[in-house]
């Protein structure tokens, strides 16, 4: 079983295609979404409808601190580009979009495996983890062999040993990493729709569940493209800049 | 696991000879079904009574060993059990002997120690291009195949840049040889390929006196000393040690590693090529550092701020090493000035680079004739004078170029062989322009071209104008 895993894709539709066909291309044959499908991006219908439709075939999908503000529930942490833009992505949904993100859990638990957009330790908080403390907190809460999750933007990883410490782990694009299960695994999969890591190519990651193996991958997409319909759609100008510079 | 021995079977595979007990692993020979590649099986000791780092050097192992592939200085990892059921490694059986089987000879005679630490150097470089440190180097894990190249083996406690650092979870033990081991990883730093170099340094230290440079350590106290601590230089210990092996010696053993070698080349490009070390202090140095100054480190040491692991750019790149092959007749100013100009050019695009100036001559010997300059030291001295001045105007350090005068038949092939021993990045060689060079030298640069284990430029003088 190869799980395809996909965070903050932030309406970019481009960056969640060219990941989905990257997965699909290795043999992807199950998909999680880890919350925050919309916010900064021009395509918040397209890409909920897509991650709908995967959902309707058996993906995990969580809600994200993004998709909870457009849904009314007020988050002053937001930054003022990121509130232009929760207003124009609330405008441009329909009903059937509100409700898609409405229906949307906080976790799902799978067997051995939590998905969460933030940290496990109260994922209504939006935790972000940045550091050994948050990934220690998240992964006695979680309580799972594999917790995957979102919200940081960067990739990382994170593992528990015998020591029953957390050691951290920036993964290189592309090696396998083996996580064996007598370890326990936080990964932070990366941000498909808004890398923030001085590169523009889109994050996300392949978990081979069977043969115990994590691969995080990043994907060129056309992100000249996303940034153009940003700017045609009105958002803030430093939104389609930071497609452009992944920073 | 107990019940194990010769004739079990594991995975289909089944256990031959019992060749290594170690506090560890167990290792059999293989036998049964004959492959291309003779094998062994090692086996970590689990279980009740046996250490937790067993079986993440048994993870790592596999880990490093897998990543790696194949190559010439490391086993080649073919088949493995998983760590929860059933644990091994099947790898290549490399036959050689063991650096081990010098212990008991020592001390070991300067040039054969120069020319088995080479090859060491070389292994490492090797690992060290390829993101892993080994950071347990001891005798009694390199071998060397018969045509002299070191291999290094049990990667339980190696490092790969690539990949997640499962021991440094046992971070507050200083795991490895403690022996061999490096100051900062007295502390716990796990991820500096520069360890390998001191290790390589106390290992030389070792067979070059047949003493341990900071004795046996029982304890953390005595262990933590190394951290302030130099040790007694090679020649008060054997009084006829050559001042350029215990400059290289004692640069290894450097307490900062920043003050080492910055690559494994480069202590195997000074252990290749013993002429050319730049000899310092420490090359002469006759005692310890003074008790007032091991007293200001000692208390230093109580919060030792061991130096930053090199990033993995550089650690994939160690210092470039640039081979200008000029021609023995090449008098011709423009060509000369064309090469300069191009050395210039590639020092400046990375400042750890080093030239090294060749020139391949017929042997001596052939020549010898009755005036001075013709006979084998005069025209060698004639050739390295020349290679000198071609660089005086370059303007380098010392330490950043070396000059070489081959004697060989064949030009080329001497050049190329040179470039193989010593790792060499880049070789420059000036394109023939009339008389006795455009006869002689073109069949050389296209030799070279078509056969260097590295990039080639032929630098060609800009045309007359």
């Amino acid at each position: 079983m190869k799980l395809a895993l996909f965070a903050d894709i932030h309406s970019n539709l481009e960056a969640l295609t060219a990941c989905l066909a990257h997965a699909q291309a290795l043999g992807a044959d199950r998909y999680a979404f880890l919350g925050d499908l919309v916010g900064y991006g021009a395509d918040p219908v397209a890409v909920i409808d897509l991650i709908e439709r995967h959902a309707m075939a058996g993906a995990a999908v969580v809600l994200g601190n993004h998709d909870a503000a457009v849904l009314g529930r007020h988050d002053d942490t937001l930054n003022s580009n990121a509130q232009a833009a929760i207003a124009w992505t609330t405008a441009q949904l329909g009903a059937r979009q509100r409700d898609f993100l409405a229906s949307l859990p906080l976790t799902v638990r799978d067997e051995n495996v939590l998905f969460v957009h933030a940290s496990a330790a109260a994922p209504e908080q939006w935790i972000y983890v940045t550091g050994l403390r948050e990934a220690e907190e998240s992964m006695k809460v979680g309580d799972a062999g594999y917790i995957f999750c979102g919200h940081v933007h960067e990739q990382k990883l994170y593992y528990i040993g015998a020591s029953g410490r957390p050691m951290p782990f920036k993964p290189v694009p592309g090696t396998p990493i083996p996580t064996g299960t007598h370890r326990r695994w936080l990964a932070i999969v990366g941000s498909a729709g808004q890398p923030r890591d001085h590169n523009n190519k889109a994050c996300y990651a392949l978990a081979d569940l069977d043969r115990a193996r994590l691969t995080f991958y990043r994907v060129a997409y056309d992100h000249g493209l996303a940034a153009r319909k940003i700017r045609a759609a009105g958002l803030p100008e430093r939104v389609a800049r930071r497609l452009e510079r992944g920073a | 696991m107990d019940s194990l021995g010769p004739g079990s079977e594991i995975d289909g595979f089944r256990l031959g000879e019992l060749i290594h007990v170690g506090s560890m692993a167990s290792i059999y020979r293989l036998s049964g079904p004959a492959g291309a590649l003779p094998l062994i099986i090692k086996i970590p000791r689990l279980g009740p009574g046996e250490r937790a780092v067993n079986v993440i050097a048994f993870e790592v192992c596999r880990m490093v060993l897998g990543a790696l592939g194949q190559g010439r200085h490391h086993p080649t990892l073919v088949a493995f059990g998983d760590v929860e059921t059933t644990p091994y490694l099947v790898m290549e059986y490399v036959e050689g002997v063991r650096l081990n089987d010098w212990v008991d000879r020592t001390p070991v005679a300067p040039e054969e120690l120069a020319r088995l630490g080479a090859a060491v150097a070389l292994a490492l470089d090797d690992l060290h291009r390829r993101g892993v440190a080994h950071l347990d180097l001891k005798p009694t894990n390199v071998l060397y195949r018969p045509s002299g190249e070191a291999v290094l083996v049990d990667f339980g406690l190696a490092h790969h840049s690539d990949y997640p650092d499962l021991l440094a979870e046992e971070f507050r033990t200083p795991i490895g040889n403690w022996v061999y081991m490096a100051p900062e990883q007295v502390v716990g730093v796990r991820c500096d390929p520069r360890s390998d170099i001191f290790a390589l340094g106390a290992i030389l230290y070792h067979l070059a006196t047949g003493r341990f440079p900071f004795g046996n350590p029982l304890t953390r106290a005595q262990l933590r000393e190394r951290l302030y601590r130099d040790p007694m230089p090679p020649r008060a210990v054997v009084a006829g040690t050559p001042g350029w092996l215990q400059e290289i010696i004692l640069r290894c053993l450097e307490i900062d590693a920043r003050d080492r070698y910055a690559s494994a080349a480069d202590a195997a490009f000074d252990l290749t090529n013993p002429a050319q070390v730049t000899q310092t202090e420490r090359g002469a140095r006759k005692r310890t550092a003074s008790w007032g100054t091991r007293m200001r480190r000692r208390i230093k040491a109580r919060r030792f701020d061991p130096a930053p692991c090199p990033p993995p750019a550089i650690r994939a790149g160690p210092v470039p090493i640039i081979l200008v092959a000029l021609g023995p007749f090449q008098s011709d100013e423009i060509s000369l000035e064309a090469l300069r100009d191009a050395v210039r050019r590639l020092i400046a695009a990375d400042v750890r680079s080093r030239v090294a100036c060749a020139t391949a001559v017929p042997p001596a010997a052939a020549l010898s004739g009755a005036r001075d300059e013709e006979t084998a030291t005069g025209r060698h001295i004639k050739h390295l004078v020349a290679l000198r001045q071609w660089a005086r105007p370059l303007q380098l350090p010392e330490e950043r170029v070396t000059y070489h005068v081959l004697e060989s038949e064949k030009p080329a092939a001497a050049l190329i062989d040179y470039a193989r021993m010593n790792d060499v990045d880049h070789i420059l060689v000036g394109a023939a322009r009339g008389g006795v060079p455009a006869r002689l030298f073109p069949r050389v640069s296209a030799q070279i071209v078509a056969e260097a284990p590295c990039t080639v430029t032929v630098v060609r003088p800009p045309p007359e104008s």
